[in-house]
């Protein structure tokens, strides 16, 4: 298991690997369906983003509502390919990492490449488990979203999977590879 | 007749709203846990590790499974000698979900309207599906169903030459093509025969089935045997990541069709299984 500080260093980029497993510890910023197709249109009208995506990694998440006392509700990873129409943009913007669930599009997976960027896999449905890794949760922008709004976590040891790396490897076209019967 | 107050569903669709989300169908972790054996993927290994140990501390904690805590959906087995009294059997559904998801700190994951697109807040309406029964009793199922398995849900109208061995290739094909977005290891249910919508309503419906228990026709029984298989040799694994445990079991549900019409849905339930019934 490899530890895996964020803001990911571009030298860290290059070397996480297909496959990896690691846990990251630091910022991520949440946004999903409403918050990335509202981010996209600011950024057509020529409008700074609520939040300076270059060099973040972004988190596709909508959380169940905290209990009293909790820092987060529970807080696993949604369907990643919803977001493929805006990612390549998101990309060219500067962002460096995204964490989901499920495979990308071949556009997708080619802009990572292209922008040296990675996506990692955290496990679908343990939401329960991930929560417990998310340390802080700020509001920063979109508030009436709801659970879609943008948040900057805090997390430590989040386990993921190197899902794409920077050179465009895609566990979810070759992972099946060596069990297929 | 006998009647049944309409607040006694309300009180029972909050409660099963609410239990169901936090302690996901046991049965289903069992089976997680068995596969363990079997799993020759590390990664594949680590995802399924992951997974009992959520259920476990879901459980435990009374929150959530997971964050997507579904569309509420209910199947109404109303008996034909039962009177609701103090008011319609549908808003007592949909005040139970919204006490339910209110009080349990669950997701409002339900828009109003497919185009307007607004959140309601609290996760009504239901999806209710109603059935006239003989007797005096009303049961009623629930499920809280993710959006990530449903999406990868499918119908399709084949040809009866497509026969038995089609039906298998079209589900391995696609359950192979959804790969890691319905959440694997899942649970398929399977609408065979009827119409286009009898077909999705028994898929549905066939995920209410005690976990890997036999269709009753032993025709039937050994096509959920051999898709088990088929599915399972495809390695896509847990979580779409590459291994031997993509699907827990299948459920096929059958019903006449046209000479003409071979129709399918096959509806992908996530390892989150959130199913829950009560007679009143």
């Amino acid at each position: 298991m490899r530890s895996v500080d964020l803001p990911l260093d571009p030298e860290v980029v290059e070397s996480l690997s297909m496959g990896e497993m690691c846990e990251l510890s630091g910022v991520l910023y949440t946004a999903r369906d409403a918050a990335h197709k509202r981010m996209l249109e600011d950024a057509a009208r020529g409008e700074p983003l609520p939040i300076d995506v270059a060099g973040q990694v972004l988190y596709y998440v909508g959380p169940t509502p905290p209990k009293p006392g909790a820092v987060i509700g529970s807080a696993g990873p949604t369907t990643s390919g919803r977001m493929d129409a805006y990612t390549p943009r998101m990309l060219e913007l500067g962002l460096t990492g995204m964490v989901g669930k499920g495979g990308r599009s071949p556009a997708v997976v080619e802009a990572i490449a292209r922008c040296r960027a990675v996506y990692f896999a955290a496990i679908g449905g343990t939401a329960a488990l991930l929560a417990k890794r998310i340390k802080e949760v700020e509001l920063i922008a979109y508030e009436d979203l709801g659970t879609e709004a943008i948040r900057r976590l805090v997390v430590e040891k989040f386990p993921v999977v190197v899902a794409v790396d920077s050179r465009g490897r895609d566990i979810f076209a070759e992972g099946y590879k060596a069990f297929a019967k | 007749m006998r009647t049944i107050d309409a607040s006694e569903v309300t009180a029972r669709i909050r409660e099963m709203s609410i239990e169901s989300n936090y302690h996901v169908d046991p049965a289903y972790v069992r089976k997680v846990e068995e596969a363990k054996v079997g799993e020759t993927s590390s990664l594949g290994l680590m995802v399924l590790d992951q997974i009992t140990e959520n259920a476990a501390l879901a459980s435990a904690e009374r929150v959530p499974y997971c964050q997507d805590t579904g569309v509420s959906i209910v199947f109404a087995e109303v008996g034909q000698d039962v009177r609701i009294e103090g008011g319609l059997l549908e808003d007592a559904i949909n005040e139970g979900v919204r006490q339910g998801y209110r009080d349990g700190f669950l997701r409002g994951s339900v828009v109003n309207d497919p185009l307007r697109r607004v959140n309601t807040k609290d996760n009504t309406p239901a999806v209710i599906h109603y059935r006239v029964v003989e007797g005096d009793r009303l049961k009623l199922y629930f499920a809280a169903k993710g959006t990530g398995a449903e999406n990868m849900s499918m119908a399709r109208m084949l040809k009866p030459s497509d026969g038995r061995e089609g039906v298998i290739q079209t589900i391995v094909d696609h359950v192979f093509n959804s790969g890691g977005n319905p959440c694997p290891p899942v649970l398929l249910g399977i609408g065979l025969g009827g119409s286009i919508e009898k077909a999705a309503l028994q898929a549905k419906w066939a995920l209410f089935r005690e976990l890997g228990a036999p269709n009753p026709d032993p025709l039937v029984a050994e096509l959920e045997r051999d898709i088990l298989e088929a599915v399972n040799r495809t390695g896509v694994g847990p979580m779409g990541m590459g291994g031997d445990t993509t699907c827990i079991a299948v459920h096929v549900e059958t019903y006449a069709c046209h000479i003409g019409a071979l129709p399918i849905c096959v509806n992908v339930e996530c390892h989150a299984h959130r199913h829950a019934e009560v007679v009143l």
